[in-house]
Order: structure tokens, then sequence, then C-alpha cells
């Protein structure tokens, strides 16, 4: 089997996010990115299934600017065998990345593509399944747990009610929750030996593909800020507060 | 044009927060039409006409949608997207899963998880697990929405009459089967719903240690929450994380006990009304959104905040 797994250049997820006093976005100059954390899931497991000899090579791709290769090069320090990375010079919508990444599996001929469930920037949890729709292949989202058979993979899914186990033929898509698995870190030697794993360029513009926003961002706003509250000394003040200020107990 | 609202349900009864999106879908357009894809679901047909805003409820009786398999609903809900200018649903896992696969299919760039409508085309919506809040407005001529519930009141469940008509099915996708769901059962509250929360973090230390929790929710009929890291840890499970990648929630009062507050966790909890945070850590992040803050040992002050709530004796239910 050969898995495509689909990773995302973010601003990390320890960050405290500034938004720009315009109103046009966040600030993101000079502020920490990593790869967005359910990705490394995604490639957690496509590692481990081809180390349980279930897989035969592992593609990673990502879509951004030129620094978004660091997702891939990172990719490739913990297993994956090689990269791609699709040039855009803005930030595109899910629709738009579903589309590139349609074009890249049409070629690449995956049998499995992974990504994580939801980018922890604009938080749309889409693209996965949009790329499912496009393919015309069935999707399993949210994935906790993943079992390889023959022709198939039966996956664990984390819903609001609880778990959900379904079971989806091969070509699909799985997206990723952070429970799938505990990410490696890549080691000294896998880190030098990434830097050799080839990563192919690809301009977005040469793939045919319409990836023009159609969503307008009007404005970026902070959020109301909450009253600062008070501490308490004792619970058993906490309890009167409670019941005769807060009046909700 | 009129919105089609998806709705969740279990075929017996409609799942809560398809009232909450409900209220936002007829914000965007009063003539709100409901599709409901289910097997014997005639009860939750019936009960979606009674709500005053639904002026249509469209029902698809079959039994490959006993199940919510996202794919034969997308094809069911595509023959019907022609007539509509919006199809919504909730953004919760069902929402989060079906709308996007939907998006794709009509060609149109989906806005996730609004928090207000402000006109047909624009909407309000959190990103950087709600660190800004974005206005966007969709330019597609059919617009995919999801819903925060939390962020709208439940509709009127009553007093309405909608026409219920039947439609057909559509094909079946043969390559998703789905095998089992586990289903925790429970008589407290929902935690989407609840007037009270009460969550544990890491600082419970084990499962066990849970039942300080429980006893308390018991008392004030509250339901119980996690941080992703007592959820991960294995002290309790998956349904009952409150974050960003968990569940959102809005209750009357969220008491947050032992959990030091990463910008996850807060995504999901700071727009609670009350917050009571109880941390022995007085650094701890979570003291920063907390109306009342207790800098305490939890394995100390839980009984005693049981045994303060047994003295009062009129607690709200």
């Amino acid at each position: 089997m050969k898995i495509l797994v689909a990773v995302k250049r973010v601003i990390d997820y320890n960050v405290q996010i500034r938004v720009k006093e315009d109103g046009s976005g966040v600030v993101t100059d000079n502020v920490k990115m990593s790869t967005n954390p359910p990705d490394d899931n995604a490639i957690e497991e496509a590692v481990k299934i081809k180390e349980a000899g279930k897989a035969k090579e592992i593609v990673a791709i990502t879509i951004g600017e030129e620094k978004a290769q660091e997702t891939v090069r990172k990719a490739l320090a913990v297993g994956a065998d090689r990269g791609i990375h699709v040039k855009v010079d803005n930030v595109i919508e899910p629709l738009a990345v579903s589309k590139i990444l349609k074009k890249i599996v049409e070629k690449e001929n995956p049998d499995l593509v992974f990504m994580g469930k939801q980018a922890i920037d604009d938080d749309c949890n889409q693209t996965g399944q949009m790329l499912a729709a496009l393919l015309n292949w069935p999707q399993a989202t949210f994935a906790s747990k993943i079992e390889v058979k023959d022709n198939s993979l039966e996956v664990t899914r984390e819903i609001d009610e609880g778990l959900e186990t379904i079971e989806v033929n091969v070509p699909a898509i799985v997206t990723c929750d952070l429970r799938l698995n505990e990410p490696r870190y890549a080691s000294l030697p896998n880190i030098m030996k990434a830097k050799k794993k080839p990563i192919e360029q690809i301009n977005a513009s040469d793939l045919g593909v319409d990836i023009n926003p159609r969503i307008e961002q009007i404005k970026v706003e902070e959020p109301p800020k909450r009253k600062a509250g008070i501490k308490v000394a004792s619970v058993e003040e906490l309890v009167q507060k409670l019941k005769n200020e807060a009046k909700v107990i | 044009m009129s919105v089609l609202l998806i709705a969740e349900h279990n075929n017996k009864e409609v799942r809560p927060f398809t009232y909450n999106a409900i209220t936002a879908a007829s914000q965007i357009n009063e003539d709100l039409h409901v599709l409901v894809l289910g097997h014997q679901a005639d009860d939750v047909a019936k009960s979606l006409s009674e709500v005053p805003n639904v002026k249509k409820v469209i029902h698809v009786d079959n039994e490959i949608y006993e199940n919510y398999i996202a794919e034969n609903y997308t094809s069911a809900i595509i023959k019907h997207a022609e007539n509509y200018s919006h199809i919504v649903s909730s953004a919760n896992t069902f929402g989060k899963n079906l709308m996007p696969r939907i998006a794709a299919l009509l060609d149109t760039s989906q806005v996730s998880d609004i928090i207000k409508v402000i006109s047909e085309d624009t909407f309000l919506r959190p990103i950087y697990a709600g660190n800004a809040f974005a206005t966007v407005k969709s330019n597609d001529k059919k617009k995919c929405v999801t819903i925060r519930p939390t962020s709208f009141d439940p509709a009127d469940k009553s007093g309405g009459s909608a026409e219920i008509t039947k439609s057909d099915p559509a094909e079946v996708s043969s390559s998703t089967k789905f095998l089992k769901k586990e289903e925790v059962k429970s008589d407290r509250p929902e935690l989407g719903t609840a007037r009270i929360v009460i969550s544990g973090g890491r600082g419970m230390q084990n499962g066990e240690n849970f039942k300080l929790i429980s006893d308390i929710a018991d008392k004030l009929n509250a339901a119980i929450g996690a941080s992703r890291a007592a959820v991960d840890a294995g002290y309790i499970t998956n349904d009952h994380q409150v974050g960003q990648t968990g569940k959102v929630v809005v209750p009357d009062l969220y008491i947050a006990v032992g959990i030091s507050g990463a910008i996850q966790h807060l995504a999901g909890m700071k727009e609670s009304k009350v917050i009571v945070a109880i941390n022995k850590d007085g650094e701890a992040p979570i003291f920063s959104v907390a109306d009342y803050g207790l800098e305490a040992d939890l394995f100390e002050a839980l009984p005693k905040f049981l045994s303060e709530l047994n003295k009062l004796n009129t607690i709200q239910k």
C-alpha cells in the first residue's frame, strides 16, 4: 500500500495569538510555526503501518509558502519516504486545498490519504471530507484507532456520544484525532538522513485548478475579554459567592 | 430561497443541538425546511413539524439511513440541494463529518462553526481556538454553513404544524459499512446543554478520583467534563472532553478542577457565564478566566465543597 499524508504549517499550539490592529488577521511575523498537531498523528500512523509491513511507501505533502517545506522535512525525519511541496503564495481555503490534493492523488495513486482532523489555525475541519467527496472515496473522520485489513480499514471514530466503528474499503481518506497515537520525535541521525530525501516542488498554478477565495474575510478582531475575577480564601466563601452573588446554585 | 437544515437524531428522538441549529438557520432565512433521513423515524419527523420555526419537514425513510453514514446522507442531501440557498447543520461531530462532503460536491466553500448570523451571507466565527473572531462573507451562490450550537438558544419545540412530505432515498455507498457504536449511557444532563458542568483535569491523578467530581455532579445535577490530558491519561472516556478539538460548552456555571487551563481547553469553556477554578497552582492560567478562583488542594477542597453544598437546602435544579 501507498499512503499519502497531508501536513500543514500553522502557528505553534503554544503561542498566544495576537490580532493585528488593522483587523486584517493575526500576527504571524516572528511567531513560532509548527506542524499542525493532529497532522503529526497522521504521519505517525502511516509510519507505524509501514513498520508493520502493511505499507510500502509514505509520501508527505504540504501546500503553502516556501517555508511550509519544513513540515514535510519533519515528516521525512520521522519516516516518510519522500515529499511534495505545492507552492501557493496566499492562504487558500479548504475547498482549494482539496482540489489540489485531488490532482496529486490522481498522479500518485495512493491507497490511503491521511491528515489531521482539523487545523488549529482556521479550525475549519473540512479538507479530508472534501477530498473524499471530490474523489468519491469513503471517509473515516476523527479516527482514534485504525486496523488495516486486506482491502479495507476498520476505524474507530471519536463522536459526541462516544465511539463509533466503521469499515471503509480502500482507497479511503482518514482524518486523525490526537488520540490516535503518540507521535515520535525525530532522532538526530534521521533528521540528517531526511535532508537527503527528495521533495518535489510543484506550483499550484500549474495544476489547473481554481483556488481563488470564495469567502471574504471582512475583519478579524479580539474576542470580548472576560472581566477579571477574584480569588476566594475558602470553600465556604466560594459556596456563599456562588449562591448569593453569582446566584448559580 | 429557503434554508435546508439537516436534522440529527437517533430515529426515535431529535438530538438536542438540532434545536439550536434551527434557531440559527431561521435567522438566515425564515423559510426553513428540515430534512430527516432515517429509518422508522416518524416520531422525529413529527417532533420537528411541531417546531414553530420549521415551515416544512422532508422525511426520507429507508433502512440505509438507520445509521448515520456521511456518504449515504450526502447523496440524499445533494438531491434536494438545488431548491435551497443554504444547507445548514450543527457543528458537532455529526455536522463536521457531513457538511464538507456536501459542500465539495456543490463546489461551495463551507463556513464552519458560526457563532452569529450577521446577514444571509455574512457570519461571525471563531478561529485560533477562539482567540480571534473572524467576520466572513460567503460569495458562493449556494452556502454550506455549520452552526456552533451553544451560541444559539434552542428553538421552541411546540405550537407549530409544518407539513411533512415524504421523499425517496438516494444511492447507497457500498464502500462504507457501519459496524458498531459504543455509546456511554448516563442519567446526567448532556454535557453540551447542561446548566452546570464540573470538569476534572490531570490533577485528578486517576480515574477513581473522578468519584469526587461525580458526587458533586450528582448534587448539582451537573454534567461531567474533562480536559484532554485527563482523557488521554484514561481517567475518563472521550465523550467528556471539553476544548478546541472536543466539545464546546457554555453552561451557567463551569467548575474546573485540577485543570491548568491550556488555551485548547479554554477554547471549549471560556464563554461560560460563571467560571470557578480549583487548583493548587496559583499561577495556573485557568485563574485568568475564572470569576472565582480557589487556590487549594482539590483532594481537600472537593469533599468540603460537597459538604457545604449539602448544607444548602435550596440548590436549583
